[in-house]
């Protein structure tokens, strides 16, 4: 990666028109995914997941059961794929690690204050580097929305690199909270900073804000991720979070994916879901396509 | 995994995830080997004893035989709306109104058995029959409906009264909604009328007589023809109708126009068109790409109002261009039944070889000739998405109405050259704006010679909405209360 990157200016990205993205992405969902395509679908879906849990009650525990899921999503079906990480908060990171030694199963921490990203460059920097210290694979860091909306973007995204400075060979997700940003626009240009800041996933959100991650919303991320692939050859990963529970959702944004970057894209090394209930739901069709029939949640295991 | 190194930016849309083919299932439709005239209420034989086949463009195969009326048959058509007329201008216009909500119901309640139909006969996708074609016709039957016991409000003061017959032409791209646009009004206003439909796309129009026989509309209200241009030419030259609709080529509406001179008839056509899509710098590019993608692609570019002329302004063009290939690398092109396909079969071999022609034109005149890579079916009549880069106002391709999947892509550099260039064309149907500045929309379509100008969108219809064109592409407009007054006399 030898190119060498020219800063664009931020205050003019691409704008965005709400209407023509929204009819663009109802035509995904007309697509049709079946059988084998559908099987298909379903396991690279399942090898995307991000097992997530963040809550303020998590437990060591809690964190130790859902490592084991993430490597056994149902053994009873073989050749079944691991979910691509677990998601947990930078406390969880180190019995996480410990839960899944052996397996491929990356760990991910969010950090920065998360979910609000309300503290100081320090605190954010050190939350970031307890992560790693413990083992954490992957940041999930959250942007400074209020700055953002100040139109203050070098405040964000000279937070963003100084993160992924303090990550080093740690790959870093740039959770924006799309549903803090309000406008199609805004996500476009928080896209922007945050690649050209040195973010290797985007994200769209916590999860602990409605709206979550929505097609349009992460269609204008993957269009931000193909034009500055264009410009600087950088391949950047793309991460909807939160919302996405059912297969055929799932399925839709693989579409979307398909047809916005191409083959390369469809993989975990550029692809993740950010889900907690997605995986049992993924499951239950795969059975179904391997069975015929539908079984009932309570064949599912729920960690 | 990743097949892509960083000396060759590019995408690959190839990806061994493939789509599930969707054909959508034929056995529901009910079609007969062979289809009469349909006269005073009834199918009739036609005088001419003579049939004609009419195929499945994407298989070659013939689909069914339809009548070929003459001189006699279209005589006997005329002389049962007339004698119907007497009848249905004289009824009360609510109860006009009702039959007409029925006919709109019963399409809803037909429109999986006519979208499928549509896409056998004329080879669009079964996407856009399904989710266009029949649900925008039904909705110019509810429309119209709604105005038949109004037209005092909608004219006031003018005691609005129908003409009388209306003889009605219309084309093969949209067999079943252009039906729907003529008819609907007419029946709206009074009138009873005698129509006939393209002679390679009928058989929709032949399941509409169907259902307006079975919707119980008396007897000769609407009479529903089938042949070509003789059958045609015997309609517009007889002297008993009071009005001809045409939508069609414009070569078509010039000589209807020269034969009804010196009658009282009245005339609307609606003629062809090479509209302009205009890119400015600061549009939403990508929402744009997907706009010149609908505006060319979409029914193969067997639109009349299609943005066959792409205007893009010089500092974005080379990034719209490669948003655009990118974008066409993802169309699928194939089999018209499935529900996966965007572009369906080109609707005759005819029409194929005329596409072909102006694809040999454009090469010859010098513009960069592109096309996506895309596999298409081996029988049937398919063209894949065509880009020509580079072309000039001087080029027969810009000039010329090629009415299939080809682009012409110029560049611009003042809003005062693109404004010129636009309006320096013989037709005036259409136009499309794409800049995030409202102020550039308002100025532009003032200024833009087209009949109907989308801003930040394309192919966008409605009921409400009127429809038609300037210079070679016709007069009198279609949809809306525009709609009803070539119907109506004051």
């Amino acid at each position: 990666m030898s190119t060498k990157i020219i800063l664009p200016d931020f205050k003019n990205t691409a704008v965005i028109d709400q209407v023509g993205v929204e009819e663009r992405v109802a035509r995904f969902t007309t697509r049709s995914i079946k059988k084998s395509s559908k099987l298909q679908g379903l396991k690279l879906t399942l090898s995307m997941i991000d097992l997530t849990t963040l809550e303020g009650k998590d437990t060591e525990g809690k964190v130790k059961q859902m490592c084991y899921k993430a490597v056994h999503l149902h053994d009873i079906i073989p050749g079944l794929p691991t979910v691509a990480a677990v998601c947990v908060y930078p406390t969880m990171v180190k019995t996480a690690k410990d839960a899944l030694k052996g397996s491929s199963v990356k760990v991910a921490s969010v950090s920065t204050a998360f979910p609000s990203g309300q503290s100081t460059r320090e605190i954010k920097i050190s939350d970031t580097k307890y992560a790693l210290e413990n083992g954490a694979d992957e940041i999930d860091m959250v942007i400074s929305r209020g700055e953002f909306l100040k139109g203050n973007y070098n405040f964000v995204f000279d937070e963003i690199a100084a993160i992924k400075e303090a990550c080093g060979t740690a790959r870093l997700k740039v959770i924006f909270e799309t549903g803090e940003l309000s406008t199609l626009d805004n996500v476009r240009k928080a896209s922007d900073i945050a690649m050209y800041a040195g973010a290797d996933f985007i994200k769209t959100s916590t999860g602990k804000i409605s709206p979550a991650a929505t097609m349009p919303v992460t269609l204008v991320m993957l269009e931000a991720i193909r034009d500055y692939y264009y410009s600087t050859g950088r391949m950047v990963g793309m991460k909807p979070a939160g919302g996405i529970s059912t297969s055929k959702a799932a399925l839709h944004y693989l579409v979307m994916v398909r047809e916005t970057l191409g083959g390369a894209w469809l993989s975990n090394e550029w692809f993740r879901f950010g889900a907690s209930s997605l995986a049992n739901d993924v499951l239950m069709q795969i059975a179904k396509e391997a069975t015929g029939v539908y079984q009932s949640l309570d064949y599912f295991s729920k960690d | 995994m990743s097949k892509k190194q960083e000396n060759k930016i590019g995408l690959d849309f190839k990806t061994d995830w493939a789509y599930a083919p969707a054909p959508e299932d034929t056995k529901h439709i009910n079609l007969q080997k062979q289809y009469d005239l349909f006269i005073d209420g009834k199918f009739v034989k036609p005088n001419s004893k003579k049939y004609f086949d009419t195929t499945n463009p994407a298989t070659e195969q013939k689909i069914a035989e339809l009548a070929e009326a003459d001189e006699k048959d279209v005589d006997k058509a005329v002389k049962a709306a007339r004698k119907a007329f007497d009848k249905w201008s004289k009824i009360s216009a609510k109860e006009r109104g009702k039959y007409i909500y029925r006919i709109a119901r019963l399409m809803q309640e037909r429109a999986r058995e006519f979208s499928v139909i549509e896409s056998l006969d004329g080879g669009k996708p079964i996407r856009e029959s399904r989710d266009i074609d029949v649900p925008l016709a039904a909705n110019h039957f509810f429309y119209n409906a709604g105005w038949a016991d109004k037209l005092e409000y909608a004219f006031p003061n003018r005691t609005p009264k129908p003409l009388g017959v209306a003889g009605q032409i219309i084309p093969w791209n949209f067999p079943l909604l252009m039906a729907a646009w003529k008819i609907a009004p007419a029946l709206a206003a009074g009138n009873t009328v005698v129509l006939k439909p393209a002679e390679t796309t009928s058989l929709t129009a032949l399941k509409l007589a169907e259902l307006i026989r079975d919707s119980g509309l008396p007897d000769g209200v609407v009479n529903i023809i089938t042949g070509a241009g003789r059958t045609g030419a015997a309609m517009v030259n007889h002297p008993d109708i009071n009005k001809i609709a045409f939508t069609g080529s414009t070569d078509v509406g010039k000589m209807i126009q020269k034969a009804i001179a010196g009658t009282d008839k009245k005339l609307t056509l609606e003629l062809g068109g090479k509209a302009a899509n205009i890119i400015f710098e600061d549009a939403p590019l990508d929402q744009a790409v997907e706009g010149i993608v609908n505006g060319i692609f979409f029914n193969q570019g067997h639109v009349c109002c299609a943005g066959s002329r792409l205007f893009v302004q010089e500092s974005v063009a080379d990034i719209v261009i490669r948003k655009l290939k990118d974008r066409m690398e993802t169309l699928i092109v194939g089999d018209p039944m499935d529900k996966n396909t965007d572009i369906g079969a080109i609707n005759s071999k005819e029409q194929l070889l005329k596409i072909q022609e102006y694809i040999k034109i454009g090469k010859n005149e010098g513009a960069d000739f592109y096309q996506s890579s895309c596999a298409v079916p081996g029988k049937g009549f398919f063209c894949r998405p065509t880009l020509f880069l580079n072309a000039s106002q001087s080029h027969r391709i810009v000039q010329e109405e090629i009415f299939g999947p080809v682009l012409t892509v110029q560049t611009f550099r003042t809003i005062e050259e693109v404004i010129e260039k636009a309006n320096n064309i013989a037709y005036g149907l259409s136009a499309g704006i794409w800049t995030d500045k409202g102020s550039k929309i308002f100025n532009l379509s003032s200024k833009m010679r087209a009949g109907v100008v989308w801003a930040n969108t394309y192919n966008k219809f409605d009921p409400a909405s009127p429809f038609g064109g300037y210079k070679e592409s016709g007069f009198g407009r279609e949809g809306g209360l525009h709609g009803l007054m070539p119907y109506l006399k004051f």
